[in-house]
């Protein structure tokens, strides 16, 4: 392993380098949360508009104003662009893994911190440059998260599509960078830094979901870059990568030649791996929370790993199974709907594996429970609903209805983020040193799980009922009006959910206050951030390396002193 | 807190499943040939689907209730797995996610991996920001070259298709705004798009199709009942994307030829 010398650095004082362009992986990782947390409010808040928008559309809203179909195409493009990108990637990984990786590894920081800050800085510019697209002329773009060409590749294809989708696309691009720098960043760290007896084999879960990850984001935003880049230049510069000769509104494009599949294909590239980016860490998460609540080794580690990687390789052979009805050839749909279906067995495999660590467990009902075992349920929900999207023929009714929102929206998206949740809850001790309240987390949970089904299950009979997604209004289309009801109740199921959210900030912000004092180790964990001091000094040890002897989930072990052992006690435990 | 997870899963469960099994809302009833062979392959999925969803779902709920800790509960088990049960439940995954996959195979395969039949009846399909366009070819049986720039969708009709008046096969071609085909015949759908991508999308043909501007794409479809059916849009085209929507006619072929008749005479 990598000596501590090459990567110790000492502790600043200034307020700057100390918390604004720190070095330390633990400022990094908070800053990172943060962003997400400003990220994830915005974008729900943008949701509740759409909502509001869809059951009353001429509502006159303070502020506002009277939402138009633009603004509600622009409102989606945002809140779609903003969760997949600052939050979903942007809080388990940016903000948990490095926060939490070299920590669980036993390292005193990331491999290049220096690389690490401007990862999170080339992050928060994408940021501010996504938001500020909401405030230039004709505002944010209309063309949704997918950007589909030509609509994306034309300026005079709506309002939002000239320079606030040069903005968006820009601000992704960096993001991309952003990425490119942190993956690279993970994958040494993991490599190189471990502790001595830390091996591969010994990492926690949610290591290995921060290294897959990792590898996932390295191999897949290279490709969505280059597929910005070459956009920004079809918009900009006269040439014709996606955009085949054409006309808007009778005038001609100037542009010919070009294929507007070219773009599906390289954004599906990056765009279904960046579903795993989201939800792996989520898994991890989950894996960790459950076996160390349920008091019980987790079920299966070896098949837990494999199982990852498994759905990390196959994920980038599956993107195709987005552009069924796109007019690609119909005989490529056979081969990407085995694959696709083919990821649904290593999913399978951890779900099990999830049931069979609760098998003979002695549960502990904690709030990072809570999100973990809902976690579970919405991750078999949401997972579900995968085997009807991923067969062509079924997409010929399904595809591009809101069974497809239902389906994505409780995995990567809900279940993704009660893997936050989740980690939030387990975490927050450790990174600010107090306990979040227990009863506010509790309320938190009931309303955002109940809340979460009624807002989505709903979604799946809107779809077979052939309800199209991205619709500002149900007026115009004959059989969508019966359907109003059912939009009217899940509007109201997303007041609710979203109210219940203020819960939890107030939670995490009073808490940061004056919550109680926690200790080293509150939830009788087992994994190295456990052992070292609350919070963590800045070489991570104060000083000492730690050294590992067992595996990282040892709960329940008879004959042991304590109903569990961790990594750093001599090896008491027969080698499995 | 075990017992309220229990309720709160298992509740959540059956009422998501009620509604599924009541039908209360659903697939609108199908109108075309294809439709039969999609719904029943869409029952197959919904019912493995949803055994494994309430099986999995009362699974979660039973053991959280179970395996809680209090002064009833034992010592947990200090397992770290069973390899035979993880072989077992793979390869019955694998079994049943292939397996349902294959079986769906040939239905795809017989919408979309042949040609439409010589004798269906023809339509041309374009779309435009915010409006469908339906040509077809006259007795002639072709249609005429259309160029960009001769498109202007303010005139509507043939203009907005951007019809090449010069060229002999256009003289006949007929483009209205609703579509009308007969019933029980194939009908082939020559996608086109001007501008973006659309969608073609009627629920009750069990028929979707992107139309991708630079692509003509040839699909095909059966009506077997008479009726009006919605077409609306199902790719995201721009502001108007929700109001993109047109009308199917299935007749029948006397109707149709009568309404094609009319169009012609219109056209000397």
């Amino acid at each position: 392993m990598v000596a501590q010398e090459s990567h110790g650095h000492a502790a600043p004082q200034g307020f700057i380098r100390k918390y604004v362009f720190s070095l330390d992986h633990k400022v990094i990782g908070i800053q990172y949360y943060f962003l997400a947390l400003t990220a994830v409010f915005v974008g729900i808040f943008l949701s509740l508009l759409m909502r509001i928008h869809l059951v009353w559309p001429g509502a006159n809203l303070p502020l506002i104003g009277e939402i138009k179909p633009e603004t509600y195409l622009a409102l989606l493009t945002m809140h779609g662009t903003i969760m997949v990108f600052f939050v979903l990637t942007t809080a388990p990984q940016g903000g948990f893994g490095n926060y939490f990786l070299p920590i669980q590894i036993g390292a005193p920081d990331m491999a290049f911190p220096v690389l690490n800050m401007m990862s999170f800085w080339t992050t928060f510019l994408a940021y501010v440059v996504m938001l500020s697209a909401f405030f230039v002329v004709g505002g944010a773009p209309l063309h949704g998260w997918t950007g589909y060409a030509p609509m994306s590749a034309l300026q005079s294809s709506g309002p939002g599509e000239g320079l606030g989708a040069d903005l968006w696309i820009t601000s992704i691009a960096l993001f991309c960078i952003a990425s490119l720098m942190g993956a690279l960043n993970f994958i040494t760290t993991t490599l190189d830094m471990r502790a001595k007896g830390m091996t591969l084999m010994r990492m926690p879960l949610t290591c290995w979901s921060w290294f897959i990850t990792a590898i996932l984001g390295l191999l897949a935003f290279g490709v969505l870059l280059s597929a910005g880049i070459l956009l920004l230049m079809d918009r900009n510069m006269g040439t014709s990568f996606f955009l085949p000769l054409g006309t808007i509104n009778g005038v001609l494009t100037g542009h010919k030649g070009g294929s507007p599949l070219l773009w599906q294909h390289l954004f599906w590239f990056f765009g279904h791996p960046e579903v795993y980016i989201a939800i792996l860490p989520g898994m991890g998460v989950a894996s960790q929370v459950l076996s160390t609540f349920a008091r019980k080794p987790i079920f299966g580690y070896k098949a837990m790993v494999y199982a990852m990687l498994a759905i990390g390789l196959l994920g980038f052979m599956v993107w195709g199974h987005h552009m069924f009805m796109s007019g690609m050839s119909p005989y490529t749909a056979f081969a990407f709907s085995v694959m696709t279906m083919a990821i649904g067995v290593p999913s399978a495999i951890k779900t099990f594996n999830w049931l069979g660590t609760l098998w003979g467990a002695r549960i502990r009902f904690q709030s990072p429970m809570l999100f973990a075992i809902g976690f579970v349920s919405l991750f078999v929900s949401g997972g579900l609903s995968g085997p009807f999207l991923a067969q062509p023929v079924l997409d010929i009714q399904l595809h591009d209805t809101y069974f497809v929102p239902a389906h994505f929206h409780l995995i990567m998206g809900v279940a993704a983020i009660f893997g936050i949740f989740a980690a939030t809850y387990y975490w927050f001790p450790k990174m600010f040193g107090r306990l979040m309240s227990e009863s506010l987390a509790r309320w938190h949970f009931w309303f955002s799980f109940i809340g979460t089904y009624a807002i989505f299950m709903p979604m799946h009979y809107l779809g077979m009922a052939g309800h199209p997604r991205r619709y500002s209004s149900l007026g115009e289309v004959a059989y969508l009006r019966p359907l109003m009801p059912l939009q009217k109740f899940i509007t109201y199921a997303a007041i609710i959910t979203i109210a219940g959210q203020l819960i939890f900030l107030w939670n995490f912000f009073s808490s940061m206050r004056s919550g109680k004092k926690a200790t080293d180790n509150p939830w009788e964990a087992t994994t190295l951030e456990w052992t070292t001091a609350t919070p963590p000094p800045h070489d991570n040890f104060g000083g000492h390396t730690p050294v590992v002897h067992n595996g990282p989930y040892e709960y329940g072990v008879p004959g042991a002193a304590r109903d569990y052992v961790m990594q750093t006690d001599p090896a008491t435990v027969a080698a499995h | 807190m075990g017992l309220v997870l229990l309720c709160v899963i298992w509740l959540i469960t059956l009422a998501s499943t009620y509604f599924f099994v009541a039908k209360t809302w659903w697939l609108p009833a199908g109108a075309s040939a294809a439709a039969a062979g999609i719904d029943h392959q869409f029952a197959v999925t919904f019912w493995i689907m949803g055994i494994v969803f309430v099986a999995a779902q009362m699974a979660l709920g039973y053991l959280v209730y179970k395996y809680r800790d209090g002064a009833h509960a034992g010592h947990s088990d200090y397992s770290h797995g069973n390899t035979k049960l993880e072989i077992i439940w793979t390869t019955l995954t694998v079994i049943l996610f292939v397996g349902l996959n294959l079986i769906g195979s040939p239905i795809w395969a017989a919408e979309r991996f042949r040609p439409a039949v010589d004798d269906a009846t023809r339509v041309e399909v374009t779309g435009m920001q915010f409006a469908w366009y339906f040509r077809y070819p006259g007795p002639d049986g072709k249609f005429g070259a259309t160029r960009p720039e001769l498109e202007d969708p303010s005139s509507g009709g043939e203009a907005a298709l951007g019809l090449d008046s010069k060229d002999p096969a256009s003289k006949d071609d007929i483009v209205t705004g609703i579509m009308e085909v007969p019933v029980n015949r194939e009908v082939e759908v020559i996608l086109r798009a001007h501008d973006v991508i659309h969608s073609f999308f009627v629920p009750q043909m069990r028929f979707k199709q992107d139309a991708v501007p630079g692509l003509a794409i040839h699909m095909h479809f059966t009506p077997t009942e008479t009726g009006s059916y919605e077409i609306a849009c199902a790719e995201l085209c721009g502001l108007g994307h929700y109001k993109m929507h047109g009308i199917l006619k299935v007749v029948t072929q006397n109707e149709f030829d009568q309404w094609i008749k009319e169009h012609e005479a219109d056209k000397q």
